[in-house]
């Protein structure tokens, strides 16, 4: 975007002003001895053409919807159609989530998003010994399609399309779906969605895992040929940088260790004679948008450019819509306090401004309380109020990637975009990241940047605004959401109903079938839909997985 | 006695998966010059109670944040009752709701550290109350 000569005329003036520094800075010395992002990356005090000489506009930048689609991936972006508002939402059981559907939906949201508690996330029902004290706690309690029947009540499913947030029974979670939808007269090809399906950030970072790793891959594989073929509409899996970084990764780990996931995925399905290009337009993504503003759009940015060459270069393909990085952002969850907790919303907001202005196509804004609780309704109202502020009033999204040409927001995009391609590289030197992961490397270099993190903050190197400076006393007046301890027994009961009046017979078979696929190189899904029609449970089905396939555990390193 | 001889277990009860303060304070501590065992996830009260008396640990620290802390952090209590080990005191930390740690507080839980406590907090309390044997 330079010439030789300009750059060097540049390069004479910033000498000319370091020396005028230097003198202010003798009177009055900088704030910090070191200004760093939340990641600790080092930033300069400037950035000049100099950082960017090397930027070439149409190969590394071009336009919104054309390789390498830094500037976004449609061609129209906000100005077109704004960013779908979706917040995340379940808690207690099928009724009480479904109600706070309809509540979202009649102020305006324009995507579902479903939250489910920690017993349906690892595979256990209700009345499961494992689930003691946990069920609806922290999500929606799914036993069998009778929940999700009641979820989806007066719910347009061939209109509104949802997220589910789950990981190893998410084959399950999808196959409910189908089912759910079927039977209100919605094909399968018209209905639209994302399942999370991304195991190997669960293995890297969430944890909720259940089976080993290379089973865990084919299920995942078995869902993306399914869609494929038969829910053209689906996004079958949600590749996750978010929660990398909640487990305290940096945002350049938070990129690469997600586009390596994303790599591990494409290789899995071509490694099983899948084209490319059939599957690969129905990836997405899921990113963190973490408190350090700047840091956070350069990411979004090199992410968009990166998977652009990856796909392009790595794997060959052909159609533009296997290149695009389209991605849902939630804001970062670790970084609320429960110090102070109207503060959350100013937080919020800001990365929230971080994701529209890296050019997200969904986002969630947490809620104020959500560092103490599931959000009540006035808590997630607010949340979503800032999206529609930030769509409707400030003006951001009047032109299309603001912050492009900035000679900061460039060069750190090169930056996490470089830097993101040495972990992959090494990633790639090690066998692949299903063989990273079983060394601990990704796992071991976000539990050295937590903590590192937390050191900062410890030692007040690193500032949180009302946790370690401009603390006060206080007790929290803040009203919380509480989960009912009847859902438990409602659930259970529903559960054991369905149990009695379903036909066993047929449930054994079901199972049967599972089995065989399980045991065999059959597709899944057909199997798992015609089970869940006939009431299985999902931990029938994860239970008949955990003994074709084994379990996997923690190796508990710290 | 040298403080450096306390053995600290860190627990994750239940379900949840969110490790990385519980493997925050096992780093931490372990740098304070404490024994640390961390258990790993997904462990039950059960487990957790079996893996303290084997290890004859000094103390027990337990991390929750999905919500279900006040059936999980008693009933870690009631089994170490139930087995005679309910000298060694418990802590907890994790997404825990005010109103909640008087609870756990009456229910036998010693302390209770919440977002934004740093690891020095966790480090002196178990300094000042805990006693190596």
């Amino acid at each position: 975007m330079f010439t030789e000569e300009s750059i060097a005329r540049v390069a004479e003036r910033h000498q000319e002003w370091d020396k005028l520094l230097a003198k202010r800075l003798e009177k009055a010395p900088e704030r910090l001895e070191r200004f760093s992002t939340v990641s600790d990356e080092e930033i300069k005090n400037i950035y000049t053409p100099e950082d960017i000489s090397e930027l070439d506009y149409e190969k590394d930048l071009g336009f919104p919807g054309q390789f390498p689609y830094t500037r976004g991936v449609q061609a129209s972006m906000h100005r077109g159609r704004l960013w779908t508002m979706r917040q995340f939402a379940g808690m207690g059981g099928a009724e009480e989530t479904n109600a706070r559907f309809h509540y979202l939906m009649d102020h305006g949201e324009t995507g579902l998003s479903t939250a489910f508690d920690m017993p349906t996330l690892m595979g256990y029902d209700s009345d499961s010994p494992m689930s003691l004290g946990e069920v609806g706690k922290c999500g929606v309690a799914i036993d069998t399609l009778a929940d999700m029947e009641i979820l989806f009540e007066g719910i347009p499913m061939d209109r509104v399309t949802t997220s589910m947030t789950i990981n190893p029974p998410a084959a399950i979670m999808l196959a409910m779906y189908i089912a759910t939808a079927e039977k209100k007269g919605v094909s399968r090809d018209q209905i639209g969605g994302t399942i999370q399906n991304d195991m190997l950030k669960e293995f890297i970072a969430q944890k909720t895992f259940m089976l080993p790793p290379e089973p865990s891959m084919r299920i995942i594989a078995d869902t993306v040929e399914f869609c494929t073929k038969e829910v053209p509409r689906w996004n079958s899996i949600s590749i996750s940088g978010y929660h990398i970084r909640e487990a305290g990764s940096t945002a350049v780990q938070e990129l690469a260790f997600t586009l390596a996931d994303g790599i591990g995925y494409v290789q899995a399905c071509v490694d099983r004679g899948l084209n490319v290009d059939d599957f690969a337009p129905r990836l997405s993504f899921f990113f963190n948008a973490h408190v350090d503003f700047f840091e956070e759009v350069a990411k979004y940015r090199a992410a968009r450019r990166m998977w652009a060459r990856i796909m392009r270069d790595r794997f060959g393909a052909k159609d533009p819509k296997s290149m695009l990085l389209r991605f849902h952002t939630q804001t970062a969850g670790c970084s609320l306090t429960a110090q102070q907790p109207y503060n959350n919303v100013v937080r919020t907001a800001y990365q929230a401004l971080s994701s529209v202005m890296g050019g997200t196509q969904s986002l969630h804004t947490n809620s104020l309380d959500e560092t103490l609780s599931l959000p009540t309704e006035h808590a997630v109202t607010i949340a979503l109020r800032t999206q529609q502020i930030i769509g409707e009033e400030i003006g951001v999204t009047n032109t299309i990637d603001p912050l492009a040409g900035s000679y900061f927001v460039e060069s750190l995009t090169d930056e996490m975009e470089r830097k993101a391609l040495d972990y992959i590289q090494k990633i790639d030197d090690m066998g692949g990241i299903l063989k990273a992961i079983d060394v601990g490397f990704p796992q071991k270099e976000i539990a050295d940047a937590a903590f590192n993190y937390q050191r900062q903050i410890d030692e007040g190197e690193k500032i949180i605004v009302g946790v370690n400076k401009y603390q006060m006393d206080e007790s929290l007046k803040v009203d919380l959401l509480t989960i009912d301890p009847v859902v438990e027994k409602r659930q259970r009961q529903r559960l054991a109903k369905v149990k009695e009046e379903r036909d066993s017979a047929k449930v054994e078979a079901c199972l049967k079938a599972v089995e065989k696929a399980a045991l065999g190189t059959d597709n899944l899904m057909p199997h798992l839909i015609e089970a869940v029609k006939s009431y299985v449970t999902v931990q029938e089905i994860c239970d008949c997985w955990r003994n074709v396939y084994g379990r996997y555990t923690d190796p508990g390193m710290f | 006695m040298s403080e450096n001889r306390i053995k600290v277990l860190i627990a994750k009860p239940g379900l949840d998966g969110h490790d990385r303060g519980a493997k925050i304070i096992a780093r931490g501590l372990r740098d304070a010059g404490y024994e640390v065992v961390y258990t790993g996830l997904h462990q039950t009260p059960e487990e957790i109670v079996a893996t303290a008396i084997q290890e004859d640990v000094n103390v027990i620290g337990i991390s929750s944040l999905a919500g279900a802390h006040m059936y999980l952090f008693p009933r870690i209590i009631e089994l170490l009752k139930e087995k005679g080990a309910d000298d060694v005191p418990v802590f907890g930390g994790g997404i825990i709701p005010e109103d909640d740690i008087p609870v756990l507080k009456k229910a036998g839980i010693k302390a209770i550290f919440t977002p934004g406590s740093p690891v020095s907090e966790t480090v002196d309390w178990i300094k000042e109350n805990v006693i190596a044997q």
